[in-house]
């Protein structure tokens, strides 16, 4: 399907934790997006804010319903725009297809807006390998892209960085005078942005819908790069995921409501992009060629799945600002380039479960992204059969499997059952109090928690000391 | 519309946290349904629910505890749980468990619809906020939502309720009283660091709080953030609800 290395989240959440700088700077960043998301999708009270989310669950449900007939249709509709559009079984050959794209137009510099496809299917490396001069123009990409990583969260990608950090990589890779004043760094980084923009012959963006009644290819975004990216170079390129596509237009309005609402907490992105096909005749902007590349990589596999659910959603990340395992690791932790809640249902998805296997378990299954969530994913049950999938195949360790097997031989066995509660009890009584262990499975959980001590007499022992000579309750 | 518990008699399920770690907890319970003149059973073959493996994937093994919970319950009239977690096993995803098992599926529907979470029970079952209890000095408590309970139960303002009107106790609230303590049963055990990060948290949030007693509805939450309060040798103390209600009942004569 794609290249993923094995996923080592344990380990990298360790030294997450530990680093203090990314801790406090993802507190505070998904505290702030959380508390506004609250205050917008809530602005005219929470029946309002409900009956929203419900109708987005709706039109998302409805959509993926019918999705191989409304993606003929969006096919169809957005030909009859003028918009070339081709599909794409993988990243390879969404690749293929846009150094294709790149070649036949004789493009050079490409200027691109933020696109999470395109980090999926690592575009950016093979294009900069076949020899175009790539840029990416959303500040955070921009900065992720000087800085050789990946995004740790698709919507604020560079949430792990403190301003200090960007300013020392804007002083070293861009000779960037030294300022540590925000405003300044920013439009520091905007005047060599604006250069790209005019300079680059093709623009590749994403794509968060497609109207399929209308063939409308519609982008939302903030920093106004969107709208450089797709009108500016005489070619553009989108690349939308197959599940991107929705009924109508009065869906996509709904949808536009609360994708903003829930990212970012904005009531409306500041820019939103209906993009209806190449520049007509008569008018004087826009690209004379547009190109919509329709990307599966993995996704009609969970369209055939008991995961289906998973492709409601709209990559707003409201789940990750209220992940407390996300606000403890950071998204790198995840290991690829979708971290959160969704990540950890979509990283094995798409790159394979043997792949992901800590993932499922990277949750306390606390429920809160599911309370959040705009399309009403219920993403702990979607981790809980994730995690039944690894045990179906036998990917849990021999240890884990014996465990559980004498749990349940103990627990539907009531004698050994209070047998069990004896061992505990005697074990727990040998423990010193305040003792770290150093191995086994409760290793972990002494280095910050006592053991909690069984009680000298059980529930069980006090009721039939109550009830003696009755058999029963 | 479930069945209303009204009238009728209480088979405790006591959960296997209680029985070991925390038996005062059933013995709250007790006392207070006896308070209230509910009789109360206590089938004795009880042991857990299932969810330790369920959480874990392993349904096999999950489904062949929930089949002895509900042979053992099978003829029980009101089931009630001091946990939100556990109750929502019972309620939420036992359903799951039976799918493919239609007569046990009947059944396990049945105990769904007739299990109540203890202050779900006393509020909403029968209708009882004000248990007329009162503690001997004026103590000031601040709950502790915990996920399952909160999120899938729909609890949090019962609990708040019934300790509000006991006498001479006041309430404040828990900065992210609704943030996860990082237990998760099997997520403590299997990502310590991650779930220790979480625990930090609340703690600090506990140990700046003005209450003096943290209430929570589940003992798993419990000895999680009371392992933490322990080893940092904070003076607060956290309390499960019905031990927090029971020490408002007169005094018991011996």
């Amino acid at each position: 399907m794609m290249t993923a290395h094995p996923n080592n989240f344990s380990a990298a959440a360790r030294s997450a934790i530990h680093d203090q700088q990314l801790g406090a700077a993802v507190a505070n960043a998904t505290n702030t997006a959380a508390s506004k998301r609250r205050l917008a999708m809530f602005a005219y009270g929470d029946e309002h804010g409900e009956t929203m989310r419900q109708q987005a669950a709706q039109i998302r449900r409805r959509a993926l319903a019918r999705l191989p007939e409304l993606l003929e249709q969006a096919e169809t509709n957005m030909q009859a725009n003028g918009i070339q559009v081709s599909w794409a079984a993988n990243g390879q050959e969404v690749r293929e297809q846009v150094i294709a794209i790149a070649r036949q137009h004789q493009i050079k510099r490409i200027a691109k807006s933020k696109s999470m496809v395109s980090e999926e299917i690592s575009l950016n490396h093979v294009l900069e390998a076949e020899g175009f001069d790539v840029l990416e123009t959303d500040l955070g990409e921009y900065i992720i892209q000087l800085a050789g990583e990946m995004p740790s969260h698709i919507v604020t990608p560079v949430i792990h960085k403190s301003k200090a950090m960007i300013r020392d990589l804007f002083m070293q890779k861009l000779n960037m005078p030294p300022t540590d004043d925000a405003t300044e760094m920013t439009r520091f980084a905007r005047q060599i942005l604006r250069q790209g923009f005019l300079e680059a012959d093709m623009g590749i963006s994403g794509g968060n819908f497609i109207i399929a009644e209308t063939g409308t290819l519609c982008l939302v975004t903030n920093e106004g790069n969107g709208r450089m990216v797709t009108s500016l170079p005489p070619v553009h390129v989108a690349l939308v995921g197959i599940e991107k596509v929705v009924e109508t237009l009065d869906d996509y309005i709904t949808l536009t409501q609360v994708l903003p609402r829930s990212a970012t907490g904005q009531p409306m992105s500041v820019y939103t992009h209906m993009i209806n096909g190449p520049r007509k005749s008569d008018e004087e902007g826009g690209p004379s060629h547009l190109y919509v590349i329709l990307v599966d990589n993995g996704r009609s596999e969970i369209y055939n799945s008991k995961y289906v659910e998973a492709l409601n959603c709209i990559r707003c990340g409201a789940c990750i600002n209220v992940c407390p395992v996300y606000e403890a690791v950071g998204g790198h932790t995840y290991g690829w380039v979708y971290p959160g809640p969704i990540g950890a249902v979509i990283t094995p998805l798409l790159t394979g479960l043997e792949n992901a296997k800590p993932l499922p378990y990277a949750s306390s299954l606390c429920g809160a992204c599911k309370q959040v969530c705009p399309v009403d994913i219920d993403l702990p049950r979607l981790l809980l059969d994730l995690r039944h999938d690894l045990v179906e195949q036998k990917k849990q360790s021999i240890f884990w499997r014996a465990g559980m097997r004498g749990w349940a031989f103990v627990s539907r066995t009531p004698f050994l059952f209070g047998m069990a509660r004896l061992g505990g009890r005697w074990g727990s009584k040998l423990l010193p109090k305040r003792r770290k262990l150093p191995i086994g499975p409760l290793g972990g959980w002494t280095q910050s928690r006592e053991i909690p001590p069984f009680a000298p007499e059980s529930f069980h022992q006090w009721w039939a000391k109550q009830h003696k000579g009755t058999q029963d309750d | 519309m479930r069945p209303s518990p009204q009238d009728k008699p209480v088979s405790l399920f006591v959960t296997c946290l209680v029985d070991w770690l925390s038996p005062t907890t059933g013995i709250s319970i007790v006392r207070l349904l006896e308070h209230l003149g509910v009789p109360v059973h206590f089938p004795r073959r009880q042991t857990c629910c299932g969810q330790p493996g369920y959480n874990g994937g392993y349904r096999h093994e999950a489904a062949q505890v929930a089949r002895h919970f509900l042979d053992v319950f099978q003829d029980a009239e009101v089931i009630v749980v001091p946990s939100g977690s556990c109750s929502a096993m019972i309620c939420h995803e036992f359903p799951t468990l039976f799918a493919d098992d239609p007569a046990r599926l009947k059944l396990a529907q049945r105990l769904a619809s007739i299990t109540w979470e203890f202050t779900e029970y006393l509020v909403e079952g029968l209708g009882v906020i004000d248990l007329k209890l009162k503690l001997p000095a004026p103590q000031t408590f601040a709950f502790h939502d915990s996920c399952h309970g909160l999120r899938m139960m729909g609890l949090g303002q019962a609990g708040r309720a019934l300790v509000g009107h006991i006498e001479n106790a006041s309430l404040t609230e828990l900065v992210d009283h609704d943030e996860c303590c990082g237990f998760g049963g099997l997520f403590s055990v299997k990502m310590p660091d991650v779930s220790s990060a979480m625990l930090a948290k609340k703690i600090a949030h506990i140990n700046e709080c003005t209450a003096s007693t943290i209430v929570v509805g589940d003992i798993s939450c419990l000895i999680h953030i009371q392992g933490g309060l322990s080893r940092q040798q904070s003076p607060k103390q956290i309390r499960h609800i019905a031990d927090v209600l029971a020490g408002g009942l007169p005094e018991r004569p011996v």
